[in-house]
């Protein structure tokens, strides 16, 4: 199945809300992502972008397409969708650490719960990938007790942990303190030198152009542009993402 | 006015009846832990199938519901005692010597029947308050809808029903006088009985009402400070 050697395939997907089925988030996007590509998604709030990532892992249900990842269509529903995130690691804008689970907890809730992962394992692991991001002192802290910053560097491992083949991450440095930025891009960017294949939906600018194998725009529920950084933003094509960069840069 | 006030302060009755209001107040209390306690997984089991995608199961615990909460507490009383309880023989055992198990057991089983219909809201609101977030984050790592209620959802959802919970517990306090029509010796079959006995008309009541106000004001304020402490963990 999987001869194109792409890791993901999306494949004409809508994805249409509201009531009468009226509101539509994504009009027929296509895309593929090969294994150890970063692809960047940006565009205006509203776009679809999230939406789009969103579906990668069926937390949206496409209306209308199919997402095949490592070859299986994990859009159909007779697949075990369970099975698929494992696989699929996901990083949000507002964190969502469980509150009550320390930090390791947090890390080592899924592989023990889901791989059936022995629990001395699971710790071992949890504190080598916390010293990668440095906060191996704070494995038996609470969430509350960490700042946005660590907060995300947490989340970042807590998705590690189930040893992903791939990374979404939904706009993960939107809701810290601009100081705190730097600090969570930073463990990205070490998490792309390693080759991990990912997906950033983000408006920092900086980090796309650095790290992205690709940028892709999204405007109205529509991919407009998808291309390498460095064409991308010095020989924008369509007239959405001329005004777009012309904005944001 | 004069004799009103008379029959307000005719405590005459207490040297002679005060074991019945003692005893009275322990039945009220037991009846009272007990049924909120029984009511609490059957509960659980109506509110997750109320919000579960089954329209079958949902439709099922809504119709429990609302059939418990249209009809007086009483009149479900009747119902399971003379109902179900008339075929069922129960041992005529005396729980501390005064609370006839006979009589106990059908009260219980009515109360926690309707509470259950109350504290399945009670929950569903719980879980309603645990942020989406959660929810999509312990899915995303690949849990099952089951895991992620048992894991992460119901472990936070509980901080928001313990309060509303400990409600119940003094709502059905008040409540569970219903139970002295069975003949269960609550505290308001002793008041009754009491002023069957004495032909002191208002007093005995004044007492009980006082007994009742000495359980659930310090309840309540105390659910409040529970409430207040609860909330101010409350962070992601």
């Amino acid at each position: 199945m999987a001869t194109s050697g792409n890791l993901i395939e999306v494949r004409h997907v809508t994805k249409r809300f509201g009531k009468n089925k009226n509101i539509v988030a994504l009009n027929d996007c296509s895309l593929s992502i090969k294994k150890g590509e970063v692809v960047v998604i940006v565009g205006p709030s509203g776009s679809g972008k999230s939406t789009m990532l969103r579906t990668l892992n069926l937390l949206e249900i496409p209306t209308e397409g199919e997402v095949v990842f490592e070859g299986v269509n994990i859009a159909d529903k007779n697949v075990d969708i369970n099975k698929h995130r494992q696989k699929m690691g996901m990083v949000f804008q507002h964190f969502n650490l469980f509150p009550h689970m320390t930090v390791m907890q947090n890390l080592t809730l899924a592989p023990v719960k889901v791989k059936g992962m022995d629990e001395k394992a699971a710790e071992e692991m949890g504190l080598r990938l916390l010293d990668k991001v440095g906060l191996k002192d704070r494995a038996s802290a609470y969430p509350i007790q960490l700042s946005g910053g660590q907060k995300q560097r947490i989340a970042i491992v807590r998705a590690l942990c189930m040893e992903p083949d791939v990374m979404l991450f939904d706009e993960p440095t939107s809701a810290l303190d601009p100081e705190m930025v730097g600090e969570v891009l930073e463990v990205m960017r070490d998490l792309a030198k390693e080759g991990m294949t990912m997906v950033v939906v983000t408006h920092e600018m900086g980090f796309a152009r650095e790290v992205g194998s690709r940028v892709i725009f999204m405007d109205a529920g529509k991919i407009l542009e998808d291309k390498a950084p460095s064409d991308f933003f010095s020989n924008p094509e369509n007239p959405r993402l001329k005004e777009f960069l012309s904005k944001v840069l | 006015m004069s004799v009103l006030w008379k029959n307000m302060t005719n405590f005459s009755f207490l040297p002679k009846y005060l074991s019945y209001f003692k005893n009275g107040t322990i039945c009220t209390l037991v009846i009272a832990v007990l049924s909120v306690f029984a009511a609490v997984l059957p509960a659980l089991m109506l509110a997750l199938m109320r919000l579960s995608k089954n329209k079958v199961l949902k439709n099922l615990s809504g119709a429990y519901i609302a059939l418990f909460r249209s009809t007086p507490v009483l009149v479900q009383l009747y119902i399971v005692y003379f109902g179900p309880f008339a075929v069922i023989n129960l041992p005529s055992y005396k729980l501390f010597g005064f609370i006839d198990v006979s009589m106990l057991i059908p009260g219980i089983v009515a109360l926690a029947l309707n509470s259950s219909a109350y504290v399945a809201e009670i929950i569903r609101g719980g879980i309603l308050a645990v942020d989406q977030g959660q929810t999509e984050a312990a899915r995303s790592l690949g849990l099952t809808q089951a895991q992620t209620m048992r894991y992460v959802v119901l472990p936070q959802a509980v901080k928001n029903i313990i309060p509303t919970l400990a409600n119940e517990l003094v709502t059905m306090v008040k409540e569970s006088s219903v139970i002295g029509y069975l003949g269960c010796q609550d505290l308001m079959w002793g008041t009754r009985t009491t002023v069957g006995a004495t032909f002191i008309p208002l007093a005995p009541y004044i007492f009980a009402a006082a007994i009742y106000f000495a359980i659930n004001y310090p309840a309540g304020k105390a659910i409040e400070c529970l409430e207040r402490r609860m909330r101010r963990g409350d962070v992601r």
